[in-house]
């Protein structure tokens, strides 16, 4: 069972395709990130789901129900806000009991001075009370209630908002980058307190990041989206280590993969400028475009021996508990980046001849339309041992 | 340096300042001076700022004998306050549909707004006045409000404090369950009353002082507003009797004074609002 499906959910703006043809499933409890750079689309795609923009086509069920026709206020979603979008003229509690007071009270229930006088009104009004007391006691909020969003720090602010979300449990939370707007520390602690509190209430969540590292420290699954696609939904593993498309790779990862475009010979040979190596495919046509891709922490830099390609260091960065090494490949040219330890990268500076390899298993090869060429790992090292051809 | 120390450059400034609302006050006070004076005071070679017998008491008797001052000063809330009501009541949906929603006719809408600023009432007064004439609603309330009913000043004043409005904070509220009127009521209006002073005082402030609507469309004195009642008492009462005249202008002017007086600090808070964003 799914709690949330969205298939194949196309949108335009004036000629700009957005979104083409997203599809995703969201399992009971789980938490989803959604994560890409600007402007891919991600925050149409909430926006489309949460029933405050229409999708062009493609159908979004919740609970076994299809609500692309429907009111946002009828799809039972909750959504924080970038800006939290707090209302600044009622108090924390009353932001939080908005939501409350508009499902539960009926509209005669609503009107001021008069509503008390109606039967069950008062009792209402003493739950939503009380219902607001308590999501403000588990968010540790309690001292805040009777300030209004203009007094408030935005850690504050953001725990309101989140408390608002939450107050009624909704059958899907949306979160737009509910993050961005705190400052670093504030954010890496806000992160954990939103995981534990999903776990606590156990509402599937979708979280729209364009930060990598939030997405792949909090979510269940993560889905990449790029250009309006989604390019691949699994866990935060498997995006890093196991990326289908070269969009994937290059977006999640810090520092950037490495990626050296070249072309396939006769019997599956790639060249690196004058080097060859040999990819496991020899089904590989002569003359395709392929691209080998090798995250920094796999790519060894050693000063002595001839194994490994040649190149120079350009550029040193100390990090404490590592050092990101910048060299250039003499062969080709391209920069290539390593992730060492300090021990390793001791003595290493500018000028510094080195030569660089990786293991074979570390190596992914890209297709000319940057999907992953499963069955095409290099036999050997790709950059150790060279000169195949 | 406090500031409050008198430096040169701050005593020209605050003397041109000064000479300047001196200057602008002068008929004012020239006016409050000749409601105290006696006829032979007023019509003297000299001028003379202080009254030489103090008149005020019998001037501002027959000034509130002569005409209904009551009626007058209540048609003037009344037709402020439901021009005033009217306005709002129409713009402040009108402005958010602009600001807010999309719909295809925005655009045409928003030229028509804009026309409508350029079209000055008096273009219209004829047309206007015989449409009243033709169903009979001549001297009444109604040819008093109707024409005011839709103020396109108000739209647009409003349609731009509503642009300033995070889109967010709408989006919000209709995921929290409010209908568009809800939003309107519970979300827009609690946080546009800066933009609602401002436009309450404009909208206030002319159709007070507004002379030309009223004396076309109102001949019988039960609906005449202050500043036309005003002339009625200068065409048939008071004939040449200024200090009587400027007596009665007094207590006509004195709500809005009083208001200005009170509200001094919101009133010069929405003109600047204005003066950013208008």
């Amino acid at each position: 069972m799914t709690t949330l499906s969205l298939s194949n959910i196309q949108k335009s703006f004036g000629g700009n395709h957005i979104l083409k043809g997203v599809s995703l499933d969201v399992q009971p409890g789980e938490f989803i990130a959604l994560v890409g750079p600007s402007g891919c689309g991600k925050s149409t795609l909430l926006r489309i789901l949460a029933g405050l923009d229409s999708a062009d086509s493609g159908e979004i069920v919740i609970n076994g129900r299809e609500v692309s026709g429907t009111q946002a206020a009828d799809r039972n979603i909750a959504m924080v806000f970038q800006s939290y979008a707090l209302y600044p003229h009622l108090t924390a509690a009353q932001n939080i009991a908005v939501p409350l007071v508009m499902r539960r009270l009926t509209r005669t229930q609503q009107i001021p001075f008069v509503a008390p006088l109606i039967p069950g009104q008062r009792k209402a009004v003493a739950e939503i009370h009380r219902d607001v007391r308590e999501m403000a006691a588990s968010l540790k909020i309690d001292h805040l209630l009777d300030r209004k969003p203009g007094q408030m720090s935005g850690g504050q602010r953001q725990r309101v908002a989140l408390a608002r979300a939450m107050v009624r449990r909704p059958a899907v939370f949306l979160m737009d980058e509910p993050l961005s707007n705190l400052d670093a520390n504030l954010r890496v602690h806000a992160r954990g307190e939103i995981v534990e509190l999903h776990r606590r209430a156990g509402v599937p969540t979708l979280y729209v990041t364009h930060d990598q590292a939030e997405a792949l420290s909090m979510a269940d699954r993560v889905a990449v989206m790029i250009g309006g696609s989604l390019l691949q939904l699994a866990a935060p593993q498997v995006i890093y280590d196991d990326p289908q498309h070269i969009e994937v790779a290059k977006f999640v990862g810090q520092p950037r993969i490495n990626l050296v475009s070249s072309h396939a010979e006769a019997n599956g040979v790639v060249a690196l400028g004058t080097e060859r190596c040999a990819l496991a495919n020899r089904g590989l046509a002569a003359g395709t475009s392929v691209t080998l891709g090798v995250r920094s922490e796999f790519v060894r830099v050693s000063r002595s021996g001839n194994a490994g390609l040649p190149a120079h260091v350009e550029r040193v960065e100390f990090l404490g508990s590592e050092i990101i090494v910048y060299s250039k490949l003499d062969a080709i040219g391209e920069t290539m980046i390593a992730k060492v330890t300090p021990a390793e990268g001791a003595g290493l500076g500018p000028g510094t001849p080195v030569r660089l390899s990786a293991a074979a298993e570390h190596i992914m090869v890209f297709g000319a339309d940057g999907a992953r060429l499963a069955s095409a790992p290099l036999v050997k090292s790709a950059v150790k041992e060279v000169a195949y051809a | 340096m406090s500031p409050n120390a008198f430096t040169l450059g701050r005593i020209v400034r605050l003397s041109i300042l000064s000479l300047g609302a001196l200057l602008f006050l002068a008929p004012y006070i020239f006016m409050i001076s000749t409601a105290g004076k006696a006829q032979s005071d007023i019509f003297t070679s000299s001028l003379n700022l202080i009254p030489q017998h103090w008149f005020y008491a019998e001037n501002f008797a027959k000034a509130w004998s002569r005409v209904h001052m009551p009626t007058l000063l209540f048609n003037g809330v009344i037709v402020c306050l439901m021009i005033l009501v009217i306005q709002v009541v129409i713009a402040i949906p009108c402005a958010y549909a602009m600001a807010k929603l999309k719909f295809r006719a925005a655009k045409a809408m928003m030229v028509l707004v804009m026309l409508g600023l350029l079209v000055p009432i008096h273009a219209t007064a004829l047309p206007l006045y015989v449409a009243f004439d033709r169903v009979g609603a001549l001297n009444s309330y109604m040819a008093l409000v109707a024409p005011f009913s839709i103020s396109v000043f108000g739209i647009f004043l409003f349609l731009q404090f509503f642009r300033a409005m995070p889109d967010d904070l709408i989006h919000a509220a209709r995921l929290d369950g409010m209908s568009e009127i809800g939003v309107i009521a519970r979300v827009i209006v609690p946080n546009a009353w800066p933009a609602i002073t401002a436009f309450s005082i404009f909208s206030v402030v002319a159709h007070w002082n507004d002379l030309y609507w009223p004396l076309i469309v109102v001949s019988d004195q039960a609906y005449a507003t202050p500043p036309l009642g005003l002339l009625y008492f200068r065409a048939a009462e008071a004939g040449d009797d200024y200090g009587a005249l400027m007596a009665a202008t007094l207590i006509i002017t004195s709500p809005l004074v009083a208001a200005f007086l009170i509200a001094q600090k919101r009133f010069v808070e929405g003109i600047t609002m204005t003066g950013l964003k208008g």
